[in-house]
């Protein structure tokens, strides 16, 4: 049973772990967003690197595969100085029966001060922060259905450069939700930062009714979801997580809930267009709109390295 | 306890007459976050000097990284020059460990290699704990380790205060 006390939090409120967005102070979230502003003006000196941790050993331990989230905490990482170490884990100790924590224990050993953690079981990072030295920080990269905070929060970094201010915002995220812990993040921080509307749009079998409980309006019309919207959050439609009929077909998905230019035309004239990556060109986005002039697609990516620098600073100055 | 012991306006006006001798043309105003920055942008304005000066901040290069961790606020370097080949004068409102300027010196290079760097502050108060020494001082007072001295604007005007640590 996971601790209802905030363990990524130590007795002065400060960041040691970044597990989920869920109870993060709001102060701590614009800490967060304010350094990596610092941090993207990185890239414009003729030395891409700044000091801060350098002589620490970052560990990226991905127990599920993913090249590109695992390349930008890498990137962020060596520009921060610090040692990286790419384990293949889901082809290596797992693979011969050793247990999470046993893994953990080893690579301690090897002397690593922070762990970057993909798994599959949602709450997983959190076991290993329960149980590393107190020295180590945990960074969740995404956890089963769980949570994927520094997405959360790059999102939250490209809404508040595009739109400034967070309080008058309409945002809709649309999608494949019930699978997406990217918009279970995005909906934490949003409600976080005083989003006054929220809205999940899909269709019934992917946005689960309970999310009414976390104060998000429940669209199952796409035009009532994205009418007057400011931020358009698209979401992946996760193919391989799919079991069962939840969908009659991709084909179908578009044609109700792909966002087209005719749908956009239904939104704020100057609202952007988010997707988290990989996208599915033609299965939740027309190629028109994952290409045109509202997507901040791109930007999201390069915003994403900023943000990993500054979560990793951040907790890596921080003592439990 | 809170007491106004320094003039920072006619520390100021010294200042501003001390620095004259260490510009040349092409010489790059470059403040230390934050008090620094105030008084570059006002020495660049009252010299009437042409372009914009910098602005360059500690934060990134600091010793104290690993005990104090990354101090929040927004401060971010802005140089709107090239420094590769430029005189550099930095501006500080108080000399005290040098251990700022260190670090200030670090991210200056991170940009380019300046032709020079050389310091210009509004008060050394000693206690130096590194090979640092400003080309020219305004003030030289000495202060308990205890005490903070601290520059602060109101409007256009400056003030200095000294506070006890908490």
């Amino acid at each position: 049973m996971l601790s209802r006390r905030h363990p990524q939090l130590n007795r002065h409120g400060e960041l040691i772990h970044l597990l989920t967005i869920e109870g993060l102070p709001r102060e701590v979230v614009h800490h967060i967003l304010d350094t990596a502003g610092t941090f993207l003006s990185v890239n414009d000196r003729d030395v891409k690197k700044v000091p801060l941790l350098r002589g620490k050993s970052v560990f990226n331990l991905f127990f599920e595969n993913s090249t590109r989230t695992r390349t930008t905490f890498e990137i962020a990482a060596k520009r921060l100085s610090a040692d990286v170490i790419n384990l293949d884990i889901a082809r290596s100790s797992t693979a011969k029966g050793e247990s999470l924590l046993d893994t953990i224990a080893n690579l301690s050993a090897m002397h690593a001060d922070m762990f970057v953690v993909r798994h599959g079981e949602s709450g997983a990072p959190f076991l290993i922060a329960q149980h590393c030295a107190p020295h180590v920080h945990v960074v969740n990269a995404g956890d089963g259905r769980h949570a994927h905070p520094t997405q959360g929060l790059l999102d939250m970094y490209t809404i508040r450069h595009y739109k400034k201010d967070f309080t008058g915002l309409t945002v809709a995220v649309v999608g494949d939700i019930v699978h997406s812990r990217v918009a279970r993040s995005d909906i934490h921080a949003l409600s976080i930062l005083g989003v006054p509307e929220i809205r999940a749009v899909g269709p019934k079998t992917l946005v689960p009714g309970d999310l009414r409980e976390m104060g998000v309006r429940v669209c199952h019309d796409m035009a009532e979801g994205i009418r007057d919207a400011d931020v358009v959050i698209m979401l992946r439609l996760q193919n391989e997580r799919m079991s069962g009929a939840m969908l009659p077909s991709a084909g179908e998905f578009f044609k109700s809930y792909g966002l087209t230019p005719q749908k956009l035309e239904l939104a704020r004239p100057d609202c952007i267009v988010m997707h988290p990556g990989p996208i599915n060109r033609g299965v939740e986005i027309d190629s028109a709109v994952a290409d045109g002039a509202h997507s901040v697609i791109l930007p999201q990516v390069t915003f994403g390295i900023a943000v990993r620098m500054a979560v990793m600073s951040i907790i890596a100055g921080n003592e439990a | 306890m809170t007491t106004i012991l320094l003039d920072a306006e006619a520390l100021y006006a010294e200042l501003r007459s001390g620095v004259r001798a260490l510009l040349d043309p092409e010489t790059a105003l470059v403040g230390i976050w934050s008090g620094g920055a105030w008084l570059a942008e006002r020495l660049h304005r009252d010299l009437g000097r042409s372009g914009r000066p910098g602005v360059i901040s500690s934060r990134l290069h600091r010793d104290d990284f690993g005990s104090r961790g990354l101090a929040g606020g927004a401060d971010a370097t802005s140089l709107p020059f090239d420094v590769e080949g430029r005189p550099v004068l930095l501006i500080d409102d108080v000399l005290y460990t040098g251990r700022t300027v260190r670090a200030v010196l670090n991210e200056l290079f991170d940009y380019g290699r300046p032709a020079s760097v050389a310091l210009a502050v509004l008060v050394d108060r000693g206690g130096r704990e590194l090979p640092i020494a400003p080309a020219f001082a305004a003030a030289r007072v000495s202060l308990p380790p205890s005490q903070r001295l601290a520059l602060a604007k109101e409007g256009e005007r400056f003030t200095f205060s000294i506070e006890d640590d908490a």
